[in-house]
């Protein structure tokens, strides 16, 4: 252990983790080298794609741009803590369905942002859904069928809300 | 249960929504070293020294390796392999790797890359057509003999260009200028190695090239083929970025090799734009002549084309310029000369719609103000211009399925076009385009009579059917494309079909995923491998139900050799005169559905219980199919040039509204469509299609790399802007219909073909609603105010 490092615990998926880390330490490189949850994606490493968004208290956050040292007792959720077991989260499951991925990349980071707009706005309009997902840039679908699967994600759960 | 045609989420969609899918740098191999890259600061320079005392020293380092280390150059293809794994006396680019450094650590290598020096003597540099063309004593590749900094010049020329010119009722010119532009996938480049025993390597890369990686990787580190495995895990985004070998892999093999230990390379994203290979910009003349009744007569073309500082495949680029455009429409009279030029910048190489994309845009907008100053409906006129079905063309493309004259109609009516052409108000247009593509190139990259795609296919026990395929999925969805052929042949669901692919130890050769081949070959391979066990389990079903096994028909030469069943039971040679269509495989009378082999006579017998018979006294059960295209092309100098077994076809009618305050373009509404043939998959169709829009609409709009003294200006996606969620127009996807006979199940391609028309359908758009003809990409605000303010009498 490096003289410099410091503790810092968190909710990482549900379960509490305290690891020391170096006070440079991205969440981003604290999830995936040290957790080796590496569903998160880096593209850019700049805070310039979205590939790289998980969670934190429920709100999106660019985990490049986030030291993991400012993470003490939150709450952090990735792309692996969505499905339980095999029981694919409705966002995820709308995914699948509408081809709303090719490959892959930006996937988490676009699901992630889905999952945060349907907590906070179960009824999105498809403005506030294109707005969702233009925070993270996908190259392969051109984001039609993303937006088609949170607004089908979005209408499945409802129903199933009645 | 139809598989083919039904809309089939990607067989790895779970891996990819629950972060399970392992990218290149997800993989956690045991302890490696960390490799950094310094690049060259200078666009042309002399290497006088490097100083590494320091760096050799310096914490956790473990191994430098520089141009001295490696022999050969390498390129993807045979004829222009000009590219050194690292830079030896002279640096060609900025960005161009001099020094790699491998240490226990990403941060001690990136630390120690700082105390290298290095002592440049600058030269001369080239940035530009101009001072490329000139003679000069420094050239980039003095090695090819040549006076200046040309590459690859091709000229070809067919019919009689003046005569076709006096039959044109209107002759239109113009010259058109194209920037920089790249893939930007979201998933830099990676790679990382493992050391196995023996001292072999397994290279897992982010490749679309898998068998080409291979062979550079053997060449380079002059080591055999069947030391090197090469694994391609998921990958995020090719569009022909990563279909050539490159640099940074023969690296990290080279340090893996010398060190006995794994390595790991993963690129920053400002290194992607250092490593570039994307679209050529180009400068093009092109003068089109049209007679009102008998159609265009006469295409001249004459293009330049900025390779940067090495070959890629800027040969075939150098072509594709050119004879892409003998599609879709005849011209009986065409001409192009199209001039490759080495750069001190980033290389080019092949992007989505490699070569036929800037040429597109020229020739759809030149065709435009043809049928402008014609006064003629620039659809209905399309219409009659495209290519007949079985036809051939000038420069003696074999023309098979055309449905696009239909889909045309569908688009017209979908758009409303009659209603809105030259009928919208002043700021708002509708615009056609449309375009042609190849499904793989007929001929090999290497010279060989090998099948340019083998599948193997092995069934088990309880009826699970494995594919063993070198095509690379880069997210396109080949995998499941390969799945739903076996899936469809043999009757089972397509959750009972897994697919290995992309990994040189186990699967046969495939060439990889650029050209548009895969569906095309590798579909077909897949899906003779499977009719070729549906025929070893036909056997086994008559000896159950004690009836006389049915003939094979045509089958000649290779007897029990079921694997050529496709064409006609022969193997397949080049050379071989064409073996007629894909039979129907059916025609035995034997049907595979849902789990059950029904005879001609009406047994039902269950499949597994066929399968278990089929095992008694054979073992295993294993087949493969193949692919080759038959022979066809005329025996001109560069007739290989563009031929391929089938072509797609493309129609784009795009809406904008331009404001002419602010000269701000947006596309509301894009109806599209394209002729792929059979539709394997809606939604992999689909998403083909609206990933192209995405694409070209980056092109045609906003993308622009900008170099500064050779050095990338804007090299982030905060600077290189590509378009969000809220750019996208709404898409509108109209039914081609469209069979292709020797495509599998009727399939030809669709990653493409369909993004070089989108951006000439905006320009034109933009005319009818404004008036104006921009010339050069992208299409900026700046540009439109400029055009506008400058009408003279203005409008359309």
């Amino acid at each position: 252990m490096n003289q410099r490092d410091q503790m810092v615990t968190m909710v990482v998926n549900g379960y509490e983790v305290t690891r020391s880390v170096e006070p440079s330490t991205t969440l981003l490189e604290f999830l995936r080298e040290e957790l080796g949850l590496t569903g998160t994606k880096k593209g850019c490493d700049l805070g310039e794609c979205g590939c790289c968004t998980v969670l934190v208290g429920g709100k999106p956050a660019l985990s490049c741009l986030t030291l993991a040292l400012e993470m003490q007792h939150q709450e952090i959720t990735t792309i692996e803590g969505l499905a339980h077991g095999e029981n694919l989260h409705p966002v995820q499951k709308a995914f699948v369905e509408e081809g709303a991925l090719q490959c892959g990349y930006c996937t988490p980071a676009m699901i992630l942002n889905g999952v945060h707009l349907l907590n906070e706005n179960p009824t999105p309009t498809a403005e506030e859904i294109k707005e969702c997902v233009s925070g993270t840039l996908c190259r392969c679908t051109g984001y039609v069928k993303i937006e088609k699967a949170v607004a089908r994600a979005a209408k499945e759960s409802s129903v199933r809300a009645k | 249960m139809e598989v083919i045609g039904t809309r089939t989420p990607l067989i790895d969609a779970v891996e990819k929504v629950t972060g399970r899918a392992q990218f290149t740098d997800d993989l956690h191999l045991p302890r490696p070293l960390f490799i950094r890259i310094l690049r060259s600061p200078y666009a042309s320079a002399k290497i006088l020294s490097l100083d590494l005392t320091l760096a050799k020293k310096a914490s956790g380092v473990r191994a430098i390796v520089t141009g001295s280390d490696f022999e050969k150059t390498f390129g993807v293809l045979p004829i222009s392999k000009d590219e050194p794994a690292m830079a030896r006396d002279q640096v060609r680019y900025v960005g161009e790797p001099v020094v790699a450094i491998a240490a226990e650590s990403d941060r001690e290598a990136f630390e120690a890359l700082s105390l290298v020096r290095v002592d440049y003597e600058v030269t001369q540099e080239s940035l530009s057509f101009e001072e490329s063309m000139k003679e000069r004593p420094d050239r980039i590749h003095p090695e090819l003999g040549k006076s200046n900094n040309l590459h690859k010049s091709v000229e070809q020329k067919f019919g009689d260009l003046g005569k076709g010119f006096s039959e044109s009722d209107v002759v239109v010119e113009g010259s058109f200028e194209f920037p920089s532009v790249t893939h930007g996938f979201t998933e830099p480049h990676a790679t990382q190695v493992r050391v196995e025993s023996h001292g072999d390597i397994t290279v897992f890369s982010a490749t679309q090239v898998p068998h080409y990686l291979h062979r550079a990787i053997s060449e380079v580190l002059e080591i055999p083929m069947h030391r090197i495995r090469v694994v391609k895990p998921f990958l995020g985004g090719g569009f022909g970025g990563k279909s050539d070998p490159f640099p940074h892999e023969m690296i990290a093999a080279k340090v893996a090799l010398r060190t006995g230990r794994n390595t790991k390379i993963t690129f920053e994203r400002v290194e992607v734009f250092f490593s570039h290979h994307g679209r050529h910009p180009s400068r093009i003349k092109m003068k089109l002549g049209v007679n009102r009744d008998s159609g265009i007569r006469a295409l001249d073309g004459h293009m330049m084309i900025d390779g940067g500082a090495y070959g890629s495949f800027g040969v075939v680029t150098t072509y594709y310029n050119g004879v892409l455009l003998q599609g879709p429409y005849q011209i009986p009279n065409f001409s192009f000369h199209c001039d490759r030029y080495y750069t001190n910048k980033p290389m080019c190489g092949a992007m989505r719609g490699h070569g036929g994309v800037n040429p597109r845009f020229a020739s759809e907008v030149l065709l435009d103000e043809a049928f402008t100053q014609l006064k003629l409906d620039p659809c209905e006129e399309r219409l009659r211009l495209f290519h007949e079905p079985n036809s051939k063309t000038p420069n003696e493309f074999r023309i098979t399925s055309v449905g696009i004259r239909q889909g045309l109609i569908h688009a017209m009516e979908a758009s409303k076009w009659k209603e809105k052409y030259q009928k919208l108000p002043y700021g708002k247009g509708i615009g056609v385009a449309c375009g042609f593509f190849i499904s793989g190139s007929a001929l090999p990259i290497h010279w060989n009579q090998m099948p340019q795609s083998t599948v193997r296919l092995t069934i088990d026990y309880d009826g699970g059917v494995t594919l063993y395929s070198g095509a690379s999925d880069i997210g396109q969805g080949s995998d499941t494309m390969l799945a739903q052929m076996a899936a469809q042949v043999l009757g089972v669901p397509i959750s009972q079909v897994k697919v290995f692919s992309a990994d040189t130890r186990l699967c046969p050769i495939d060439y990889g995923s650029y050209s548009s081949r895969v569906t095309f070959m590798a579909g077909n391979a897949a899906r003779n491998a499977a009719i070729s066990m549906r025929r070893v389990l036909i056997q086994a079903a008559c000896e159950l139900a004690e009836i006389p096994e049915p003939p094979v028909e045509e089958m000649e030469e290779s007897q029990g050799d079921l694997s050529y069943f496709r064409q006609g039971g022969r193997s397949p040679r080049y050379g071989d005169p064409y073996l007629g269509p894909n039979p129907n495989y059916e025609q035995d009378g034997f049907k595979f559905s849902e789990g059950k082999i029904v005879t001609p006579r009406g047994d039902r017998l269950d499949l597994l219980k066929v399968i278990h018979r089929a095992l008694d006294g054979r073992g295993a059960l294993q087949t493969q199919g193949v692919y080759i295209s038959p022979q066809m092309g005329g025996s001109f100098k560069g007739a290989g040039a563009g031929l391929s077994p089938a072509y797609s076809y493309s129609a784009f009618i795009s809406e904008v509204s331009v404001d002419p305050k602010t000269g701000f373009v947006k596309v509301d509404r894009v109806t599209v469509a394209h002729d792929c043939g059979k539709v394997l998959n809606p939604l992999a169709v689909e998403g083909q299609l609206e990933g192209s829009i995405h694409m070209g609409l980056g092109q045609v709009l906003m993308e622009e790399i900008r170099y500064e003294d050779g050095a990338v200006q804007n090299g982030s996606f905060l600077e290189y802007k590509i378009p969000s969620a809220f750019e996208m127009p709404e898409v509108v996807i109209v039914p081609c219909p469209s069979d292709e006979s020797e495509g599998p199940f009727g399939a030809k391609e669709v990653g493409e073909g369909a993004l070089a028309p989108f951006n000439p359908s905006v320009a034109n758009a933009i005319y009818d609603a404004v008036g104006i003809r921009i010339h050069s990409l992208p299409i900026t605000p700046e540009k439109v105010l400029d055009a506008i303010r400058s009408q003279k009498g203005g409008g359309r």
